[in-house]
């Protein structure tokens, strides 16, 4: 076992660090009142290779692996969560699939100005009625000629209203139910594209919602992402690297309202000493460290499993279950520490339950996490 | 043991259900968007009666018992818990003081009108004195058959709507419980003001406020209780609050569960109804148990308090429990409802906000378990 970073992770773990707290840390707060897009910050994540970390230099990415993409969302979810999930988004929803499953000239087309940062990308799987059950796809694509026309709703699309690419996926055949799904790489410029709205939502407010509305979309076959038949697949493999993500996006919720209890609980007193002298507060403390300190070994180690090239569906599983209800827990008993305080907008805990309540519900609910690890223990 | 409510208890409760999906469930998303509360509903909830729920009816008030009182508070709690934190503090806190240790002259000056509808406030909390009450440091020096108040209040609840104010004091310089003094002060004294509005997670239709105290010239008379009185006044207001807010906790966590019930009734997931997966039948009967064992506590914590016994073990103990299933409750609500929950479009988005302050105020869950414990200890050690 060699649970050391490299020279260079940490020299990347540094680097989002020192943005994060410069770029996003001083703002974030007033992106979540706003609900304003982190737009000029997340260009300049592009520009630090943020945007396409795992991607082979040769495609525009930075060739990093996938343990220094966990220390950099983290370190960048810590200061601003919203920025942590659009950051996600590019990275493991879309640059991840265009990677693996697209063509040499979908690479070069696409993937090159994603992972540059040129361009931002989205996901679009669940629907209205495809949530938890997403293999349930209501968008339907049908074939004309050389195109595919596409027609239906996608629904809670982060990125949606700013994205200029979009995955997304559709029914080709609802008789092969399943494996009738193909995916495809759809330009939001495209005519019959529209935002329908933005959710108004309880966390991560500077990220982008969006219901969008696919209505005669015409795609060129060029375009379709994977074989035939194998859209829920491409879904599905997505995934399991995206939990990876949004694990890594729960740690960092996690450590911010970590540290910001600690730093506080040795700074206030009541009963004439720092709360931090009360065994009750010391517990809470060891607690959520201790859920910390496991949450992050369990990314890390799903991180390199990918890195080795081994299975890690289910490790990203449970780092993504744990991770996502540990950070829950920890930002709860973060409020509770500042008390009064706590529930007020002039301290970032406040923020930090809010945002941390989405981790455990996107790109799989907890109750979908468990479904995949039971699926691999009782397989 | 009798559990079935009284024809009075239930005619209450029916009657504040009726009233409150009739004239608050419309507004409560709006007035939690706005953070504000709109003058006529505060004028329907004076003509309710609501302002009196807990004043004898020869001072004009409903003299409802603590069980009614709880049952209201949940209805109220069950579609907007800002507006119950408003009737809860002004029924309790804000005016038991009075009731309580009040002169005879001051209870038949003020109880009426608070009884009509003249909000009533609670300051006891300060930037450095939230769990450690005693540490509060607002002076109150006396001058003449005068006290002379100095300081600032945080947390206030009614803070700008008020227009009565009890609030904890302490002889200049003094420390420790027994120089703390309890007063009864007037929202149009010289030197009182409303200095800030607190920006919230959630009940953000209470105005929750910092009430500052610039040399506040308050009537001996208008003491309540004597002089080092203060403390036991708080304490002895608090042990009704916290029924207050469970019975709050319990409402916001009755109405998540009611809204996770209908919603599983209609969404559906692998071809079936939501309530048909057995993970979650397995939430609801979790949810369902746990917020009805804090119900029984709470209702007996009532009863004990109707009965003119000791009460204050049991009242940390329903408020322990009923703000911790309840948080459990909105957490398990928003969990069923998916990305749906996360959304404003949906009520327990807002029932999440607003059931995180209840494990905080009137005495966070660290202090009721200190409560707790020392009462056990007493009689068991």
């Amino acid at each position: 076992m060699n649970f050391a970073l490299t020279e260079q992770q940490r020299m990347i773990r540094q680097t989002a660090r020192d943005f994060a707290q410069k770029e996003l840390a001083p703002h974030a707060a007033r992106w979540d009142r706003d609900e304003e897009f982190p737009a000029a910050p997340v260009k300049k994540l592009g520009e630090l290779g943020f945007l396409g970390m795992n991607v082979p230099e040769a495609y525009g990415g930075a060739g990093f692996d996938m343990v220094s993409y966990v220390l950099a969302m983290e370190e960048i979810s810590a200061a601003c969560a919203s920025t942590g999930v659009i950051m996600s988004v590019n990275n493991s929803l879309v640059c991840w699939p265009l990677e693996t499953y697209g063509t040499e000239a979908q690479k070069q087309r696409f993937l090159v100005p994603l992972a540059r940062g040129e361009l931002l990308g989205a996901y679009c799987l669940s629907e209205p009625n495809a949530g938890t059950d997403a293999a349930n796809q209501q968008t339907t694509a049908r074939r004309d000629g050389d195109h595919w026309v596409l027609n239906g709703m996608k629904n809670f699309i982060t990125n949606g209203a700013h994205a200029d690419v979009l995955i997304v996926f559709a029914q080709t055949d609802p008789a092969l139910k399943h494996k009738g799904i193909v995916a495809f790489i759809v330009e939001t410029k495209s005519e019959g594209f529209a935002v329908i709205s933005k959710e108004k939502k309880l966390g991560i407010r500077a990220s982008d919602t969006a219901q969008l509305a696919f209505d005669g979309v015409r795609v060129p076959a060029d375009q379709q992402l994977g074989p035939d038949g194998a859209g829920f697949r491409v879904a599905m493999s997505t995934l399991d690297g995206g939990r990876i993500g949004i694990a890594s996006q729960a740690l960092g919720i996690a450590k911010a309202a970590l540290e910001a209890a600690v730093v506080y609980a040795k700074a206030r007193e009541q009963f004439g000493q720092p709360i931090a002298k009360f065994q009750a507060i010391q517990w809470k403390i060891a607690d959520m460290a201790t859920r910390y300190e496991a949450s992050r070994l369990l990314t890390l180690r799903a991180a390199a499993l990918k890195d080795a090239g081994e299975p890690y569906g289910e490790q990203a599983a449970m780092a993504k279950l744990f991770a996502s209800e540990s950070a829950s827990y920890i930002a709860e008993e973060a409020v509770q520490i500042f008390g009064g305080n706590g529930y007020s907008k002039e301290f970032p805990v406040e923020r930090h339950f809010r945002d941390a309540r989405i981790t455990s519900i996107y790109e799989g609910t907890s109750e979908a996490q468990r479904m995949v690890i039971a699926g691999h223990r009782l397989r | 043991m009798d559990f079935t409510l009284d024809e009075q208890q239930t005619m209450f409760r029916d009657m504040v259900r009726d009233f409150a999906a009739k004239e608050i469930a419309p507004l409560a998303a709006q007035m939690d968007r706005d953070a504000d509360m709109p003058e006529p509903l505060i004028q329907k909830l004076r003509e309710g009666g609501f302002f009196g729920l807990t004043f004898p009816e020869e001072l004009g008030g409903l003299g409802v018992d603590t069980t009614t009182y709880g049952l209201v508070v949940e209805e109220l709690s069950a579609v907007s818990a800002g507006v119950a934190v408003m009737i809860c503090v002004h029924n309790s806190v804000g005016s038991y003081p009075i009731a309580m240790f009040g002169s005879d002259d001051l209870k038949a000056r003020v109880l009426p009108r608070m009884a009509a509808g003249e909000i009533a406030a609670f300051c006891v909390s300060e930037a450095g004195a939230g769990s450690d009450a005693a540490a509060l440091t607002t002076a109150a020096a006396r001058d003449g058959d005068h006290y002379v108040l100095t300081g600032s209040k945080m947390w206030v609840t009614n803070g700008s709507r008020a227009r009565h104010y009890v609030v904890l004091a302490r002889t200049p310089g003094s420390v420790g419980h027994d120089s703390v003094h309890a007063f009864l002060v007037e929202r149009d004294a010289p030197g009182l003001s409303v200095a800030k509005k607190e920006d919230k997670m959630g009940l953000r239709c209470s105005d929750t406020c910092v009430v500052e105290f610039d040399g506040v010239r308050v009537p001996a008379a208008n003491l309540l209780g004597r002089e080092g009185d203060g403390f036991k006044v708080a304490m002895k207001a608090l042990d009704g609050g916290r029924i207050g807010i469970a019975f709050q906790a319990l409402g916001i966590g009755r109405a998540c569960l009611e809204a996770s019930v209908r919603y599983a009734g209609q969404r559906i997931a692998f071809s079936e109804k939501l309530w048909h997966i057995p993970t979650v039948r397995d939430k609801f009967a979790d949810m369902a148990a746990r917020l009805h064992a804090a119900r029984l506590t709470a209702l007996h914590a009532a009863w004990l308090k109707d009965q003119g016994r000791p009460h204050t073990k049991e009242a940390a103990m329903a408020k322990l429990l009923a703000t911790e299933a309840a948080g459990h409750v909105a957490d398990e609500a928003i969990q069923i409802h998916g990305g749906f929950g996360y959304t404003k479009d949906y009520d327990v988005e807002r029932y999440y906000r607003d059931v995180r302050v209840t494990r905080i105020y009137e005495g966070t869950s660290e202090i009721q378990r200190l409560v707790i414990a020392r009462s056990v200890i007493k009689e068991l050690g």
